[in-house]
């Protein structure tokens, strides 16, 4: 998949751009604050509708003025489409492929899939439960649009059976045939949803092992394990018995919404006892699995936008990273960089299958 | 928006409280209203009032009716053994317009939701119950015909506990409807497939 070339207006900081990719791999590079990944997001709003860093899609619209336009044009092996995302403050967000508007936007997610690394990412490994839920969440859910419907199923049932948990502790009197079919609900979707994570894991694990491996020359052990009070042969029992735990708490306390994924690095916890390079080539091997799984899915190579990759990288991180990308293992390449001298070096090798941009307050300039 | 006159701005402000229809739309309205003859808005408004402080609802099965007791519960053609329970009068008139069921109807009022604070307590399931007790009725079937959501379903399987220890049939629609698809919307010849081949419930 390539994207052939983008245009902006009035968003975030670009007031008008235009520019073409003739290439597979793109560099921006530019001082800080000048625009690079306000660039990558435009591309992220193309593929997934919406931004990767600020939710409230009004906030990416430029200051002061009262719209946003992204329009791009990419080719899947031959056949080309256009995409435009556009809001207008005030009203719902547009999105149309070839000029038609979609009725329901996430129709569109999926078809021009992404992949971004960028220094946040971090947070999947730091952060709570939730996050690591949701980087796999959002995986599975490409590749097996039952597990999404599953899921928000599943979300809905426990918000439904948490409000009567809430109701049954004010009136004191709890009503077994009110509660009984949200309970089989929960227990229903919860071992499938269970069964498709504990699947997708066993799928998962060994491509990201081998990403980290490649990565890091096998200097550190690393793995990567599937958690969930769901295994226990008599979780049903247990789920039932909860219940004046649940009543005191307002909150169903067990179930696949606990579940987790636990990272560790030579055994202890990667959170607290990895430094940040090997939480960095962990997340970006994580990202790189998420990658071979969705080109496997789609049979076509998604974009890979990698954001300020290569801080806290070591030199032979780096040099491995790049000789993934001389490989040609990835298909389009967009790489941001604060440093363009460092760029310049690490890709010095590709140098003809590249394009170098400079950004300088929302205006670009191909470099020769 | 500015309105050019108070009159104007006040009917916009109350047509535009109706579900489905914003600023703009309530004064193309208001402007048609004022193209029409006095007449046309006088018996507009009319029937509004009328509807509001006229309407009734029937005591036997919660249907909106001119008199005490609704044309269908009142009526000898209909077989009064037969209850089909349903969420509202939209699914009730579904129902209707298929003209392949003759039994007699009640109206829930509603959908069992916790989140939306929606518990049996707030939906006619007492009035049901005692209608089934009274012998007089004779009723010996009961079919639930409620959308097939999360919230259909577990207001189905409530009202099976509620009456299992009558001596009654007590039968889903068949779900010919699509999952997650709700009553009203559901097309006439399926939702009339639906009602022939409806499926007894399992006491669970
Ligand atoms: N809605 C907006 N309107 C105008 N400018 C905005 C808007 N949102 C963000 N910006 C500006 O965009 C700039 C940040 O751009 P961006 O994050 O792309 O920088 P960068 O080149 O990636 O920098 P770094 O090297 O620090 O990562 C900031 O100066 C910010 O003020
Ligand atoms: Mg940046
Ligand atoms: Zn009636």
């Amino acid at each position: 998949m390539h994207l052939e070339n983008i245009s902006l207006n009035c968003f975030k900081n670009y007031s008008t751009l235009e520019v073409a990719f003739p290439k597979e791999i793109n560099c921006f590079v530019g001082a800080n604050g000048s625009g690079k990944t306000n660039l990558l997001d435009a591309i992220h709003y193309l593929s997934l509708t919406k931004s990767a860093f600020n939710i409230v899609d009004n906030q990416n619209i430029q200051h002061d003025k009262d719209y946003f336009s992204i329009r791009g044009n990419f080719r899947v092996n031959t056949k080309k489409y256009q995409v435009q995302c556009s809001l207008q403050l005030r009203q719902k967000k547009v999105v149309k492929l070839n000029q038609k508007p979609y009725e329901k936007i996430s129709e569109h997610i999926g078809k021009f899939p992404l992949v971004l690394i960028n220094p946040h990412d971090t947070d999947i490994i730091r952060g709570g439960g939730e996050g690591r839920r949701r980087f796999f969440d959002v995986i599975i859910s490409q590749i097996d649009p039952a597990y999404l419907g599953n899921l928000m199923q599943y979300n809905h049932g426990l918000k439904q059976r948490n409000s009567l948990l809430k109701q049954f502790a004010e009136s004191g009197n709890p009503d077994m045939d009110l509660i009984a079919p949200y309970d089989q609900i929960i227990l229903d979707l919860g071992h499938k949803i269970h069964l498709e994570r504990s699947r997708f894991v066993t799928k998962f694990v060994p491509i990201f092992e081998q990403h980290y491996k490649n990565l890091s020359e096998q200097k550190e052990h690393t793995s990567l394990h599937y958690t969930s009070e769901l295994v226990q042969p008599d979780f049903d029992s247990r789920f039932r018995h909860n219940l004046q735990r649940d009543m005191a708490l307002h909150r169903t306390g067990l179930g696949i919404h606990k579940d987790d994924y636990v990272f560790k690095i030579e055994d202890y916890p990667l959170k607290k006892f990895g430094s940040q390079g090997q939480q960095k080539s962990f997340v970006i091997a994580l990202k790189l699995a998420q990658y071979d799984i969705i080109k496997d899915q789609k049979a076509f190579k998604p974009l890979l936008l990698l954001d300020d990759i290569f801080d806290k990288l070591d030199d032979f991180r780096i040099k491995k990273l790049m000789q993934m990308l001389g490989e040609h293992k990835f298909g389009q390449i967009f790489v941001t960089d604060a440093r363009p001298e460092r760029t310049r070096a690490i890709f010095e090798s590709l140098k003809s299958d590249m394009d170098l941009f400079l950004i300088e307050s929302g205006n670009i300039k191909r470099i020769e | 928006m500015q309105y050019p006159s108070k009159l104007i701005e006040d009917a916009v402000n109350e047509i535009s409280q109706l579900p489905g229809i914003g600023k703009k739309t309530a004064l193309r309205l208001v402007i048609h209203l004022l193209k029409q003859d006095k007449e046309s808005t006088l018996h507009l408004s009319e029937a509004l009032v009328n509807l509001r402080t006229q309407v009734k609802y029937c005591k036997v099965c919660h249907n909106i009716s001119d008199e005490e007791v609704c044309n269908i519960c009142s009526s000898h053609r209909r077989d009064h053994t037969v209850i089909c329970v349903v969420e509202n009068l939209p699914d009730l008139m579904a129902i209707e317009n298929t003209a392949q069921y003759n039994g007699t109807y009640h109206i829930l009022g509603g959908i069992i939701s916790p989140i939306e604070g929606i518990g049996p307590d707030d939906l006619k399931i007492d009035s049901l119950i005692q209608r089934i007790k009274n012998r007089s009725n004779e009723v010996n079937e009961v079919i639930l015909a409620l959308s097939s959501t999360m919230e259909g379903d577990t207001t189905a399987f409530y009202l099976t506990k509620k009456l299992k220890d009558f001596d009654l049939k007590v039968s889903t629609i068949a779900r010919g409807i699509p999952v997650g698809g709700e009553l009203e919307y559901a097309d006439e010849i399926t939702l009339g497939r639906s009602i022939l081949s409806r499926t007894a419930y399992l006491h669970g």
